[in-house]
């Protein structure tokens, strides 16, 4: 049941990925995004990864759509008709197509224990996080603690990432020659929009608290400071959606935000350089209580919170950076 | 029934193409784009079936519970960290859309690249 189920999503995935790259219309194509990235986060279900799944439900369907939005907002909507296939393209893409279809019958069948991807380290994983670390969530222990740096350089690149766009587009307020008041009050999308304005108010707190709930409770089940970045961004594009762009500059201002982006990626570099000065390596929290257990958590407590600011820091910015340009 | 346990890479085959189709026979920069983020998602596609362990579960460790079976946490956090990484770099991408068209009043390649040789 669960092999038809995953078989008739991925099926609509194709579906509607060949009905992004075909239509004209550049609105369609971003809406025809947003079920793209949810039926990617169903099927991320299926495949036992809740953690991503939540990862992409929240970023893929509500974020990147919002943003993609408010960038189509500044640029024409419509595709200009050409010719509808491209021949050569078309021949080259069939060909890989083919080669790499072919190179999938020497593959591990799905689910396949013996595959050598699960014979590695993820065993020692699985195993030793209840000792070292002693938390449920082995996808939380392995992103704070066992593959730290990695994380660490990926906040990196986000934060690098939010930069650029602040540079290229200018934040009202914080970056390029606009200023906060220049932004009209009351200009909103959804301003004039009676039943999403009233749903959307109620909503709020509690898309704020879920985020909270998120972040804080990554070590028991799905969730991380990845994730409640995003939903906590989403709620806040919410509201700057019903009350308007300048309103919600007032709340969190964009000084605020760029010291959110910064001060994220230095906590959790920060953790790295405490564990230092206590006599670990960089980021071994073993050295950060009396107990190494104890360090874990309270290492990974920390830099999933760094983590969480910078995420949340980084996409209101960005959303900001598109939403005040086109006013 | 075999066979239809490479179904999953079927579909990453299919779907990277797809996106990289866009990426080299569209023009419109948007449309390009948005072949990245399918081409991106193909990926994560891939990874994400690599971690499935038959009759396991989300690798949450419950107590009590001894001969669980759960599935590969590895992919999971890769595929993770790298989901929000591609939103941004998107961003990225959409603001430097945003100002060539600012530049030259046109998001399709082929006039961007008439406009610069005139």
């Amino acid at each position: 049941m669960t092999v038809l189920f995953g078989i008739f999503l991925l099926t609509l995935l194709v579906v509607v990925a060949i009905g992004i790259v075909r239509t004209k219309n550049l609105f369609t194509a971003v809406m025809l995004t947003g079920i793209f990235s949810l039926l990617m986060a169903a099927n991320f279900f299926v495949l036992d990864a809740a953690d991503v799944a939540l990862t992409e439900a929240a970023v893929g369907a509500g974020i990147s759509t919002v943003l993609l939005l408010g960038g189509l907002a500044l640029v024409p909507g419509r595709e200009r008709n050409r010719r509808r296939l491209h021949g050569l393209a078309l021949g080259i893409v069939s060909l890989i197509t083919l080669m790499v279809v072919y190179a999938t019958f020497e593959k591990p069948r799905l689910g396949d224990p013996s595959a050598p991807v699960h014979q590695h380290v993820a065993p020692w994983y699985l195993e030793q996080t209840p000792i070292l670390v002693d938390i449920p969530n082995v996808v939380t222990a392995v992103l704070g603690t066992f593959r730290g740096y990695d994380t660490l350089g990926e906040v990196i690149v986000v934060f690098t990432a939010g930069i650029g766009v602040l540079f290229l587009l200018g934040l009202p307020g914080a970056i390029g020659s606009r200023k906060t008041e220049e932004v009209q009050p009351g200009n909103s999308y959804l301003g004039h929009h009676l039943i999403p304005q009233i749903v959307g108010t109620l909503l709020i707190p509690f898309i704020l608290l879920f985020a909270l709930y998120v972040q804080f409770h990554g070590e028991y089940g799905p969730g991380g400071g990845f994730q409640a970045g995003a939903i906590f961004a989403a709620g806040m594009i919410l509201y700057s959606l019903i009350a308007g762009e300048r309103e919600a500059l007032q709340v969190i201002t964009p000084r605020v935000l760029i010291g959110l982006m910064a001060s994220g990626a230095l906590l959790f570099g920060g953790v790295g350089v405490v564990s230092m000065l206590l006599g670990g390596n960089f980021l071994d929290y073993n050295v950060l209580a009396d107990n190494p257990v104890a360090g874990q958590q309270w290492g990974i407590l920390i830099i999933e919170l760094g983590v969480g600011i910078t995420v949340t820091g980084v996409l209101l910015a960005v959303y900001h950076a598109f939403a005040a340009r086109g006013r | 029934m075999e066979l239809l346990g490479l179904f999953n890479y079927w579909v990453f085959a299919v779907l990277l193409m797809v996106g990289f189709y866009a990426v080299i026979a569209k023009t419109n920069m948007v449309k390009k784009l948005l072949g990245l983020s399918i081409f991106q998602g193909a990926v994560f596609l891939l990874y994400i079936t690599m971690d499935k362990v038959d009759g396991g579960t989300a690798p949450i460790i419950q107590p009590g519970v001894v001969d669980a079976i759960y599935s590969n946490p590895l992919p999971q956090v890769l595929i993770l960290t790298a989901i929000v990484v591609g939103i941004s770099t998107t961003a990225l991408g959409l603001a430097l859309i945003v100002r060539i068209y600012e530049a030259y009043g046109t998001i399709e390649e082929d006039e961007t690249q008439r406009l610069d040789i005139e």
